[in-house]
């Protein structure tokens, strides 16, 4: 096959494209499948509860990954001032992982438990509450919108599909267990487990 | 990973190297019936732009060939093949454990060498309290301010007043182990009312204005309900993290709404434990220096 045919032809161009970056991909990504230091849960890791769960998705909507990875690297910089590197077998019932790629604020892969519940919720509200020299935005509409539980229970539904380790109680009372509760009380159930699978330091 | 993928990604990398091999055999050889070297292949296009077969410096193509071989070379050195380990026994586990053990033996005598200095004696000394202020703008700063004054449900600790104990062992043990405050929700025993006496008694206290009557009304209350961690005269126990009402600090706001509000809802501060993540050391140069700060 010449050059001149590929380059003429764009339908077959991008057939080949195609081709060859999925065969790359695939090579790359496949053999993690059957990796068990990838797939398979940290001790200690528990799968989001019903509130926590909502808060990630909050976390997700307000594109929190946006400033702040969840990545810490095995460098002693960042573990003496975030705590011990992540493991890839933190990640399994994280769907997608929120490791993110700018850190414009700190790293919260172990904020859980760095900060009271109180503070957080000062925070949120306004960071300037707390840290004056602040830069992150406010979000005080948290405090006002509520949970919906049957939301929730659906997509616990969907997750023990992928084989996160729901039991139907959990997700049976995942409605009446973040009744009543603020999108603000979601966000800092999932702030506060945030990387307490593994202690602070080895 | 097991065998059959170990040995599936080990192919894959071998094939790709044999593959840039080839690739680059194939692009650097003449092909059959093309033009000499210098001269128009016939390909022309916008009118009048040609193309001369020009093939790249020789210099240039064993540049490629070198960086197959140096590629060889590093993916042998280091765990390049899936399971094998590499020549240099590299991993990125003992790369940080390396560069933590270098750090502590170069960092941890300078924080060591304080550990057994009392800490009233410590808190004077000048290069602990650097140290230490480092130390807090690092892992303090966020709640209690750069400037160690706190700020609302956040305790001054420039101050005098201590909500846990002012002496040096207990701001340690605060830091080391942290501390939870259980100030009870009242509004679903006292009503509103009463709770407002509450209010009036306390800005009494100080000497602040209230309406004497109920000021009275509330004094009552406050032997019923308060006094036991309160104490009866309102100065507070710091053995349950009870502040002191008579003084005009107030950690979450002094205005009677704010008083109410503490009273109502109740109050649940809490100090994480730092002794898992600072380690020992670095604990007792922090007390030192929060000590400083309301000693001098």
């Amino acid at each position: 096959m010449s050059h001149e045919k590929v380059e003429t032809n764009i339908g077959l161009m991008m057939i080949l494209i195609v081709l060859v970056v999925s065969v790359g991909g695939l090579i790359e990504i496949i053999p993690l499948f059957f990796n068990k230091q990838t797939t398979e849960p940290v001790s200690g890791l528990k799968p989001y509860n019903s509130l926590q769960l909502a808060g990630r998705d909050i976390y997700v909507r307000e594109g929190c990954y946006g400033c702040h990875s969840q990545m810490i690297r095995p460098f002693r910089a960042e573990t003496e001032r975030y705590g011990h590197y992540s493991l890839a077998g933190e990640f399994v019932y994280d769907r997608p992982f929120q490791w993110g790629s700018k850190r414009t604020g700190p790293d919260l892969q172990r904020v859980g438990g760095r900060y009271s519940d109180d503070w957080h919720r000062l925070h949120l509200t306004n960071p300037r509450l707390v840290v004056p020299e602040s830069n992150m935005p406010a979000y005080p509409w948290l405090n006002e919108n509520t949970i919906d539980g049957e939301l929730i229970a659906n997509k616990m539904r969907v997750l023990r599909m992928l084989n996160t380790p729901y039991t139907d109680d959990d997700i049976a009372s995942a409605p009446e267990s973040v009744k009543g509760k603020s999108e603000m009380d979601a966000l800092i159930a999932y702030l506060q487990v945030l990387g307490t699978s593994v202690s602070a330091r080895r | 990973m097991s065998v059959f993928w170990s040995a599936v990604v080990t192919l894959v990398i071998l094939l790709n190297i044999i593959g840039c091999y080839l690739l680059i055999r194939w692009v650097a050889k003449p092909n059959k019936g093309e033009a000499k070297q210098g001269e128009v292949t016939g390909h022309v296009w916008d009118d009048n732009l040609k193309e001369l077969n020009n093939p790249m410096p020789r210099w240039w193509l064993y540049m490629f060939y070198i960086s197959i071989v140096w590629g060889v070379i590093y993916l042998l050195m280091y765990p390049g093949f899936a399971n094998y380990p590499g020549l240099l026994g590299w991993t990125s586990d003992k790369k940080y454990s390396d560069e933590v053990a270098v750090a502590n033996e170069t960092y941890g005598p300078l924080y060591s060498k304080f550990a057994k200095t009392p800490l009233i004696e410590l808190s004077e000394n000048k290069e602990a309290n650097l140290v230490g202020q480092r130390l807090f703008v690092n892992y303090c700063a966020q709640c209690h301010g750069s400037d160690a004054r706190g700020s609302r449900g956040f305790p001054n600790l420039t101050d005098h007043e201590w909500i846990w104990g002012g002496s040096p062992e207990n701001i340690k043990t605060s830091i080391a182990d942290g501390r939870n405050a259980a100030m009870a929700a009242w509004e679903s025993v006292l009503t509103p009312l009463q709770i407002g006496y509450l209010a009036d008694h306390l800005m009494s206290l100080t000497g602040r204005k209230h309406k004497a009557t109920d000021a009275q009304r509330g004094k009552a209350l406050f032997a019923n309900y308060c006094a036991a961690c309160h104490q009866a005269d309102a100065t507070g126990n710091p053995l349950l993290g009870a502040p002191n009402l008579a003084d005009k600090i107030w950690l979450y706001g002094a205005s009677r709404n704010k008083i109410i509000e503490s009273i109502s809802k109740g109050r649940t501060g809490h100090m994480p434990a730092h002794k898992a993540f600072l380690g020992e050391d670095k604990v007792h140069i922090l007390a030192a220096y929060v000590y400083s700060l309301s000693s001098h």
